[in-house]
């Protein structure tokens, strides 16, 4: 019985879902700024997350304030953690 | 946990145990007929383990959900599937891909096989597959000599299955065996760019590699354990426990 190669664990998932990116996107609403341009996000499901900014939102200089509307991906593995991909208007 | 060497009287208690997986797998082989269910696989399997007096290795043996311990005595993974199968209602059916893994306790030591047969007449791609494989361990063996280093044997494993263009699974590797199934060092089946351990007499290792016919990615399907190919090729896996010795490789699971 082989054992879990350190470092690289193996995904989950049934082959349905396989098509798809890993990434699960929800909405939610900022609550307050954290130091290391971390935020907490309160998603629309009542969760909060913890989430860091994109690269791509970060080199356009977009700047996230508490009570913005954002898109955030959530990585399957922990969803205590999300990376903000939108600013919604 | 640290790496444990094992002294000759040990190692002779654990060529007892290796040769008891030996005969399990043998036993499983001569059973492993069209319309046998899999459960019926591992009862067999099971039953000449305890009749031996001696424990499988893998029953209650806990997984990525420490909730779910492995169920049965054997993994028994078709086609797609490259290792950790559940055993359960299933039947076998002719022209499936099927890999046997068996590991079993005997007065605390552990021994741990696997092979891969084919059900019927194997498709010459099919049947490439599952040599190499088998070949592919047997070249991370050959490499398992004292003064080498245990990326020798990842080399030796992955220049027999990279070059015929197989996928070596990445996320399951070969272990270290004894008074535990898993103990260090891991062994994986690809060169990691580090030497790695050196190899000396009285390291005991379980060399095993596990090729698809596609992609190498794999995946854990619900039930917490079987590991499917990400893109649904067929998988092979071959499993021997070896000791190292002053003169050379040994195969411990063997009859």
């Amino acid at each position: 019985m082989p054992t879990q190669w350190a470092g690289t664990p193996c995904a989950k998932g049934n082959l349905d879902a396989l098509a798809k990116k890993d990434a699960i996107e929800v909405e939610g609403t900022v609550i307050e700024p954290l130091p290391n341009t971390m935020f907490a996000v309160e998603l629309e499901n009542g969760h909060r997350v913890l989430a860091h900014i994109s690269g791509k939102l970060r080199m356009n200089f977009i700047r996230i304030l508490p009570g913005d509307r954002v898109r955030v991906e959530l990585s399957p593995y922990d969803l205590t953690r999300g990376r903000i991909t939108y600013r919604l208007k | 946990m640290a790496v444990t060497l094992k002294s000759p009287a040990e190692i002779d208690r654990m060529r007892r145990a290796g040769r008891l997986v030996a005969e399990v797998l043998a036993l499983v082989e001569s059973e492993l007929k069209v319309g046998v269910s899999t459960a019926h696989l591992d009862a067999l399997a099971e039953a000449h383990i305890r009749r031996a007096g001696a424990t499988p290795s893998f029953k209650g043996y806990p997984g990525a959900n420490p909730k779910r311990p492995f169920p049965a005595s054997l993994c028994i993974s078709i086609d797609q599937e490259i290792v950790h199968g559940i055993p359960g209602e299933r039947t076998i059916r002719d022209g499936q891909v099927v890999s046997i893994d068996a590991g079993a306790i005997v007065d605390g030591w552990h021994g741990d096989a696997a092979r891969t047969f084919f059900i019927g007449e194997a498709p010459a791609p099919v049947r490439d597959l599952i040599d190499t494989t088998r070949l592919a361990m047997m070249a991370g063996i050959a490499a398992a000599v004292p003064g080498a280093y245990l990326e020798d044997i990842s080399g030796a494993v992955e220049d027999v299955a990279a070059p015929r263009g197989y996928g070596i699974v990445r996320q399951f590797v070969g272990h270290g065996i004894g008074r535990a199934m898993h103990e260090e060092p891991q062994v994986p089946n690809y060169r990691v760019g580090r030497k790695g351990r050196r190899l000396e007499p009285g390291l005991c290792l379980a060399i095993e590699p596990m090729l698809t016919m596609g992609s190498p990615d794999a995946r854990m399907l619900d039930d917490d354990w079987t590991i499917v190919t990400r893109d649904g090729t067929l998988a092979a896996h071959f499993e021997h426990s070896i000791a190292i010795t002053e003169r050379g490789p040994e195969i411990l699971t063997t009859v």
